[in-house]
């Protein structure tokens, strides 16, 4: 099953795949009939205008929208009406487009928070601190200096998230998502804002996560020279509905795409 | 030292031992308005649910002994000598984790989304239910708690005091209530426990990411029904010891959710959203009306301390609404 890119990286099976999505409010419809699948090891990229339904996707696969048709298959099995926590426990971590990080606690606690569904101590031993509780939280604090090592975060470990700069908090809320350990991870604009620096900066953790710890990446992204650099496979939406499926020199060259989104001056 | 000088050090003191007993019910509502932007106007009225449960085991009565008595024509009263101290006040906890299980799955639960002012509402029906649901299990009868807790003035303090004053005077130390020195103590433990859990445990860190940020909160695989129930039951904690303390100061009876008044000054003043906030309110109020009593209540007729805290809290209103600790509201245009 396992097929390699150019730069040797494994491509597994599929991990998840949507099936028929349509999700409307009322009377406008978000999504309609969307499929795609999301193969264990990929960058997958959905792009589209704004409006297209991107994020309304990437709600419908965390649990935070529930889709009038369609289901969600996760790891090979059909998933039922879950809400966001229960899809977080399953291992899809992510971020959002407008940062929801917890403003008032450090960094560090932040990405404690995000270790969350793999910590298993009752809140009888917590009460003791003492024994199992001091053990798991040595063992995971370990694991989260981890990723502030990765993520190159250390001069900002117990600052309250909330001063830190836009482009940190962006890093930061990557770094919560990460210490999840998830299988998936959805990130929705992880550079919206961004200077070309800081730009950069997010790439290449981006590709470093994927390379390293083999981890699944879904995005959202506006920026087409990034997503064309980074994606193994993009997925294009419009109005609601996918347009185009494949590789980025796919989808490139698609006529609808063109005409409905990248033109002249963006291509 | 001159005894009018150690007169006002005296008040001082007392003033701070009631408020710490303020502070302990504040405590209740900070937690709750933290962890789920609900004004809790139960908090009193948990104190004496909590405080009659704990006497009714400890006394070992049947509960709802009168109700079943007026349906079936029976004498019951109570089923044995009771129970010893320690092991009524884990039951009583236990009962207080039900009641939050059970306000959750049957009210909360159905709450989510709604306004304010409708969970504000929902928490005063709340309030109701539970004082008529305590006069049913336990009897409107006022009762005495004693949980084994010394009582009367300080001896150890009044001896070691009366040497301060001048020679010659006939000062003869101060006097403070052995109860509220212990309820001191206790609050102390209490709110170091509190911070200590919530900043170094996995689910202290979870409460504090529900306060902060529900969106957040769900998306790292927080379930806020959980978190809900261990703040409501975290609550029920902090108001079975401030029924024990007040039941202990001044008897389990129904004037005892009457309290939760009093720490609505102590919030306005501390902020809602602060834990420390709550502390320092409580102080400030205590010492601030046991001051204003000892200086001008005199001369405007006394009994200064059942409005000087509200007054107080009107002037904190106009000149800075967000309290001493709260969040700063900043409203755009």
């Amino acid at each position: 099953m396992a097929e390699s890119t150019q730069d040797g990286r494994k491509i597994g099976g599929t991990l998840l795949e949507v099936k028929n999505i349509s999700l409307s409010f009322g009377g406008v419809k978000a999504l309609t009939d969307i499929s795609f699948d999301i193969k264990e090891g990929e960058i997958r990229a959905i792009i589209g205008p704004n409006g297209a339904g991107k994020s309304s996707m990437l709600n419908v696969i965390s649990g935070f929208y529930h889709p009038q048709q369609g289901e969600v298959w996760f790891r090979g099995q059909k998933r039922g009406s879950m809400r966001p926590y229960e899809v977080a426990r399953q291992g899809i971590a992510r971020t959002f487009q407008n940062i929801a990080l917890f403003k008032g606690m450090s960094t560090l606690d932040n990405l404690m928070t995000g270790r969350i569904t793999q910590m298993h101590t009752n809140l009888f031993w917590q009460a003791i601190w003492k024994g199992p509780a001091e053990r798991e939280e040595i063992a995971h604090r370990e694991r989260v200096e981890h990723i502030i090592d990765f993520l190159g975060i250390q001069a900002i470990r117990k600052t309250p998230v909330g001063r830190l700069p836009y482009g940190l908090q962006k890093r930061v809320e990557l770094g919560r998502a990460l210490a999840a350990e998830a299988k998936l991870l959805l990130l929705d604009e992880p550079m919206a804002g961004m200077n070309l620096e800081e730009k950069e900066d997010m790439c290449r953790f981006i590709l470093d996560v994927n390379d390293e710890f083999g981890t699944t990446i879904a995005l959202i992204e506006h920026d087409m020279g990034v997503v064309m650099d980074l994606s193994d496979r993009v997925v294009v939406l419009d109005y609601g509905r996918k347009l185009a499926d494949g590789t980025p020199a796919e989808v490139r060259s698609d006529p609808e795409v063109i005409k409905a989104y990248l033109g002249g001056a963006h291509a | 030292m001159s005894p009018d000088l150690l007169n006002v050090l005296e008040v001082i003191l007392n003033g701070l031992m009631a408020g710490i007993m303020y502070s302990l019910v504040a405590l209740g509502f900070v937690l709750i308005y933290k962890a789920s932007g609900i004004f809790n106007y139960a908090q009193g009225v948990m104190a004496l649910f909590a405080a009659l449960t704990l006497v009714g085991f400890q006394t070992g009565q049947i509960p709802f002994a009168h109700v079943i008595n007026a349906a079936l024509g029976t004498h019951l009263d109570t089923w044995g000598p009771g129970l010893p101290t320690l092991l009524a006040i884990i039951l009583t906890m236990g009962v207080m984790v039900l009641f939050a299980y059970v306000l959750e799955r049957f009210v909360l639960r159905h709450m989510v989304n709604q306004a304010p002012i409708i969970l504000f509402m929902t928490t005063i029906g709340l309030a109701y239910f539970m004082e008529g649901f305590g006069d049913l299990m336990w009897g409107a009868d006022v009762k005495t708690m004693d949980v084994g807790l010394p009582s009367g003035g300080s001896t150890w303090l009044e001896s070691i005091t009366a040497g301060w004053a001048a020679e010659g005077s006939n000062y003869r130390g101060m006097y403070i209530d052995v109860l509220d020195l212990w309820a001191a103590g206790v609050a102390i433990v209490l709110v170091i426990t509190l911070t200590l859990f919530s900043q170094y445990t996995k689910t202290g860190r979870a409460l504090r990411a529900v306060a902060d940020d529900h969106q957040a909160a769900l998306t790292v695989g927080i379930s806020l029904r959980t978190i809900w129930i261990i703040v409501w039951s975290i609550a029920g904690f902090v108001a079975l010891v401030a029924g024990i303390m007040w039941g202990a100061k001044s008897g389990v009876q129904f004037s005892l959710s009457l309290i939760a008044l009093k720490a609505l000054p102590v919030l306005i003043l501390g902020g809602f959203t602060s834990i420390p906030g709550a502390i320092v309110g409580g102080l400030i109020i205590g010492v601030g009306e046991k001051l204003f009593e000892y200086f001008i209540g005199g001369m405007i007729g006394g009994a200064t301390e059942n409005w000087f805290a509200y007054v107080l809290a009107l002037f904190f209103l106009m000149f800075r609404p967000q309290g001493l600790f709260g969040e700063r509201i900043i409203e755009r245009v």
